[in-house]
């Protein structure tokens, strides 16, 4: 019985971390890019609805979740910017100088955060939405969680379509395969990046506001969650969208089994054993083909 | 007299200090097939990514339907014409046959062009066309990149290198398509090393050695001895230099 729920616990919490994961998998997958500041820009965007959900002198404050439709095309935005203006100039043979980018672009976001927020502990109110609850069966699952979780699939299947049948996502494919080809075809491929580049930080910020009406934040907490984006899409399998879903979820269940079978303090660890464990059987992922991309 | 709808003048291109091209001038008038031919490293591939623009000139000018392309990026030429078939193919190798020439329809240049009259061109095209690119044989990826290209609806096809790397059965009836692109009224331009066939198909030859023009004359007033020569740098026996 405690074991079937913190399973159901640990399937729903796997939602919050594909959701977390699937603009990594995007910007790794499309560009070859490995975004150190992912887990910043999530609680960037945690952040920024806090201001929004404030509101200021005259200005009514709004629930997290309406929110969202400023702080999603907003991240967009942003993303879509910052790839044409400075992630585009790392673009290159090496993945090096990428890496040393977005992780100066954590740092400074971690240290605009502070002068700006301080290093109290935050929370999104989410009203009674963050104790209501439905019994499913035998088990009883926060709402709150459950709407991640189909936020989650939402994301990714959404994904999924627009790569596989639109016209702008075969375009997608397409750069990803041989963006030096694509110019013959009359695609712009840094107009592409900066597409991919939008949708992840856009589906990044969701995470954000998830995360922060699930639990407590600070200006420091993205680190923990690009690692936990990292286990999600290398268990799932690189550039596997579906996959990512699975590795959150496979994820989130080690977690939660593990701290009710054997303790709470066990609840991270055995997560990052599993990964581990994951890494040394199948480091193609548990949906991913063939070798290791190199 | 037929316009020029591709004209290069005292082109020079760089990699680095080595001079991959020096003065080159080549004139394409509109409904020609020209063929530009000489061994590896003459500069062949060199002067039609010029053209498309994956290349920057040092000096001289390239110009398309009297207008100087130097300020037009690559990806805006495709829209003005421009297509070309690169070497080694460089299909998607992850998308599917139909999804390769979807790409290349992208600019929505309309044209006698479409998906059933390519796959009526190219049967060995429409047979695969569910099939992933990677998979293909390499003459059904020649043929894809073919396909990919004319999707653009082009007025002017740069085709590289169509040979490199096929059995020559394939080689043929890649070859045995181009005069019905030519119909269509596409101008070509074509690099290639296999003389012979360029020969068979070309109004125009266009040879170089090192950089350089050695060889500029109708199809009609060459012949292949003539081309062999200029391509290996033997001195001229006056034949062909019309």
């Amino acid at each position: 019985m405690t074991l079937l729920n913190a399973v159901v616990q640990g399937v729903l919490l796997g939602g919050l971390y594909a959701l977390f994961a699937a603009g990594l998998s995007v910007m790794f997958g499309v560009m070859r890019l490995v975004n150190l500041a992912h887990g910043d820009i999530a609680v960037a965007a945690a952040f920024a609805t806090l201001l929004v959900v404030q509101g200021g002198p005259g200005v009514d404050g709004v629930h997290p979740f309406v929110a969202l439709l400023v702080i999603v095309p907003l991240a967009a935005v942003v993303g879509y910017l910052t790839q044409r203006g400075l992630l585009a100039r790392t673009v290159g043979p090496s993945p090096l100088p990428a890496l040393l980018v977005t992780f100066g672009l954590a740092i400074v976001l971690q240290n605009v955060l502070l002068l700006r927020f301080s290093a109290d502990q935050q929370r999104l109110p989410a009203g009674d939405l963050a104790q209501r609850s439905i019994a499913l069966g035998p088990v009883t699952v926060g709402l709150l969680p459950l709407l991640v979780f189909l936020a989650a699939i939402v994301i990714l299947g959404g994904l999924s379509l627009f790569l596989a049948r639109t016209s702008l996502g075969r375009v997608v494919r397409a750069t990803r395969d041989d963006p030096g080809a694509v110019p013959l075809m009359g695609v712009d491929p840094r107009h592409v990046y900066g597409i991919a580049t939008a949708i992840a930080f856009a589906s990044v910020a969701v995470a954000g506001v998830a995360f922060g009406t699930s639990t407590t934040f600070a200006p420091t907490s993205g680190a923990t969650l690009l690692i936990f984006a990292f286990e999600a899409v290398i268990i799932g399998g690189l550039g596997r969208l579906w996959g990512t879903l699975a590795g959150g979820v496979v994820l989130g269940v080690s977690q939660t089994a593990a701290a009710a079978l054997i303790g709470p303090a066990w609840q991270i660890l055995a997560g990052h054993l599993v990964f581990l464990l994951v890494l040394a059987l199948r480091p193609q992922g548990l949906l991913g083909r063939g070798p290791v991309p190199a | 007299m037929k316009t020029e709808l591709l004209a290069v003048e005292g082109l020079d291109v760089r990699y680095g200090d080595f001079l991959a091209l020096g003065g080159i001038d080549l004139a394409v008038r509109e409904g020609e097939t020209v063929a530009v031919l000489g061994a590896n490293g003459a500069g062949k591939s060199t002067l039609l990514k010029t053209v498309t623009g994956l290349l920057d000139p040092a000096a001289g000018t390239v110009r398309y339907d009297g207008a100087d392309l130097r300020r037009v990026p690559a990806h805006r030429r495709v829209g003005l014409g421009i297509a070309m078939v690169p070497e080694g193919r460089r299909v998607f190798p992850s998308l599917t046959v139909e999804e390769n020439l979807l790409v290349g329809a992208r600019t929505g240049r309309k044209g006698p062009w479409t998906l059933a009259s390519v796959y009526e061109a190219f049967p060995l095209v429409s047979q695969r066309r569910a099939r992933r690119a990677g998979d293909l044989s390499g003459g059904e990826a020649q043929a894809t990149a073919i396909a990919r290209a004319l999707m653009s609806n082009p007025r002017l096809l740069l085709l590289d290198e169509v040979s490199l790397g096929l059995a020559p059965v394939v080689v043929r009836r890649l070859y045995a398509t181009l005069p019905r692109i030519a119909e269509a009224g596409t101008t070509v331009l074509v690099v290639e090393q296999d003389v012979r066939q360029a020969l068979s198909i070309a109004d125009h030859v266009h040879c170089l050695l090192e950089g350089r023009t050695v060889l500029s004359a109708p199809a009609s007033q060459v012949t292949v001895h003539d081309v062999g020569r200029a391509y290996f740098g033997l001195p001229d026996d006056e034949a062909g230099a019309a």
